[in-house]
């Protein structure tokens, strides 16, 4: 199960996408997520999907992978669009079966919806599958650079978020180890009651916890003894460049979003 | 219980960018009272090999025989549990694994999982923790207030009091001291006497593999590369170095005799008793 999860995962290939600057990723990915509420109807969100779609091509990520990745989302996204279809009331009613109807508008919602949240998650995917983490946080820092001028701690926070982003495998790495070491003692973490798979969640997370505090105990100790003291002075060896390739994309999502004007009801 | 891998394949993340073939056309069986030790480079493919041992990895091709059950790639597997209870596992940094309460609560977790009652798996537990070589008044302790080398004791103990049939080893002394090294390892080969258990250890220690083990496998790049007993494996010692494996300190010891004097010893010797017993003999035959 843990094998197949996508999020925060660096799939390393030689593609447009991959060559990119993070930071235009990252600007295109936190316009993209504004744009996508200009649309609402057929037309403009059709617009979105090829868009989404092209540039998970042009990643060449395997799609199979993504789309297999992403299982668990496509649950939540059923269970959006069902929400939507039972609790909205308006519009002509289109199917009957007893107490149960589906109007109009719920249908539409439900699937407008759930198209919305499949696009920004499958966008940010895109982004972590084609960014290395050390990248997306380098990118961040350099967009955030200058909120340094209000006293905004922007270099502890592009460390803490690539702490977190590096510790997120390592993570799953011993969630893996100990469930297999308690499933060799026993515990059934797959089957049986699921009163007793709650509770085997107990000495997963416990043992998970202890470790986590230790390691960030030691490399804290480890950042001291190496000298670390913060942003100030820091020089690079990943420099980041802004081609031609960041401009282009960026004026590609421009397009989109003035299509998606002119096109909205 | 008998336990044997028929030309096993296993291959990780199957289907993605990562997927990665750990190990192919392993076959070694493993009849009921062997002591086998796995050795090989590392990621030579030993950890998967002994994760297929009670079922926690299923193989991508080939099976995997444990008693009675027969464990393919195909379909859902049902009743695991009863593998586990009779194959234990002590993983590396088996203390990782540690989460309850009272280090008694925690030997007794894995017993109880397997159906045993209370009052049985505390028993057991006074047992056990007997048996690791600590002493009862620790059982009342909280086991995250231990050092290093209890907490790996307690974490075998509660992996002992399971009173598995085969019980599989993954370097369990592992940043042990010297002495506590030993001391475990003998207490496995005593268990392994007594209660003619089948013991799989997977270990770096070419001294530890030679001295307990009554079969050797190496694995090499994901492949078994050789099985055999200590003697003929430690015998072609140019071939385990090339493998970025080593022989025991006795038989490194030996060869360096056998060139400096310029003739062999009647035997290859695996431990020291043995070599002190070939000693005489073999300076006497310098003399002569």
């Amino acid at each position: 199960m843990m094998e197949k999860m996508i999020f925060g995962r660096y799939v390393p290939a030689d593609s447009v996408i991959h060559r990119m600057d993070p930071r235009s990723k990252l600007i295109i990915v936190l316009l993209f997520v504004c744009v996508v509420f200009i649309a609402n109807n057929a037309i403009t969100y059709g617009a979105l999907v090829v868009y989404t779609l092209l540039m998970l091509a042009m990643s060449k990520v395997p799609m199979r992978f993504v789309f297999g990745g992403l299982k668990l989302v496509f649950i939540l996204i059923i269970f959006t669009f069902l929400m939507h279809i039972f609790l909205t009331r308006e519009g002509p009613i289109i199917f009957e079966l007893g107490w149960f109807k589906v109007y109009e508008e719920g249908l539409r919602q439900g699937i407008f919806i759930s198209l919305r949240f499949f696009l920004l998650i499958l966008i940010t995917s895109i982004l972590t599958l084609t960014t290395a983490p050390i990248a997306i946080t380098d990118g961040l820092e350099s967009l955030l650079g200058p909120l340094k001028k209000l006293k905004f701690p922007v270099h502890e926070l592009a460390l803490m978020m690539s702490i977190a982003l590096r510790f997120i495998p390592t993570l799953m790495e011993e969630t893996d180890k100990i469930m297999k070491a308690q499933s060799a003692r026993g515990v059934e973490f797959s089957s049986g009651p699921v009163k007793d798979r709650v509770m085997a969640i107990i000495p997963l997370l416990i043992p998970l916890f202890v470790s986590s505090f230790k390691r960030a105990e030691e490399l804290a100790t480890a950042m001291e003894a190496r000298g670390y003291r913060g942003g100030d002075g820091r020089t690079r060896y990943r420099k980041l460049v802004w081609s031609g390739i960041d401009t282009l994309m960026l004026l590609l999502l421009l397009a989109l979003t003035i299509l998606l004007i002119i096109f909205r009801t | 219980m008998d336990i044997s891998l028929k030309n096993v394949e296993y291959r990780y993340q199957v289907n993605t960018p990562f997927e990665r073939l750990a190990i192919q056309d392993v076959s070694i069986d493993i009849p009921s009272g062997t002591f086998l030790a796995l050795i090989g480079h590392t990621g030579s493919g030993k950890s998967t090999v002994l994760q297929h041992l009670n079922a926690l990895l299923k193989p991508t091709a080939g099976e995997v025989v444990i008693g009675e059950r027969t464990i393919t790639s195909e379909k859902k597997q049902k009743g695991l549990k009863a593998i586990r209870q009779k194959v234990a596992i002590v993983f590396q940094f088996p203390e990782h694994q540690l989460f309850e309460e009272t280090v008694e609560k925690d030997i007794c977790f894995g017993p109880m999982n397997f159906g045993v009652n209370e009052g049985e798996a505390k028993r057991r537990a006074h047992e056990a923790i007997k048996q690791v070589g600590l002493d009862e008044s620790i059982l009342q302790k909280s086991p995250f207030d231990l050092s290093g080398g209890q907490m790996r004791r307690v974490a075998i103990a509660g992996v002992l009091a399971m009173h598995p049939d085969v019980i599989v080893l993954d370097e369990p002394t592992a940043g042990l001291d010297p002495r506590g090294r030993k001391e475990i390892m003998d207490m496995f080969y005593q268990l392994h006497k007594e209660r003619n258990l089948s013991t799989i250890l997977v270990t770096h220690s070419m001294e530890d593999a030679s001295r307990y083990a009554d079969k050797i496998a190496i694995m090499h790049k994901g492949e078994v590369y050789k099985v055999g007993t200590p003697l003929d494996i430690f015998s072609d010692p140019e071939q385990l170095i090339k493998m970025g494996l080593d022989v025991p300190e006795v038989v490194k010891f030996q060869q360096k005799l056998e060139k400096t004097f310029g003739y062999k010893f009647a035997k290859t010797c695996l431990t020291i008793e043995e070599i002190s017993q070939e000693m005489p003999r073999f300076l006497k035959r310098g003399e002569a």
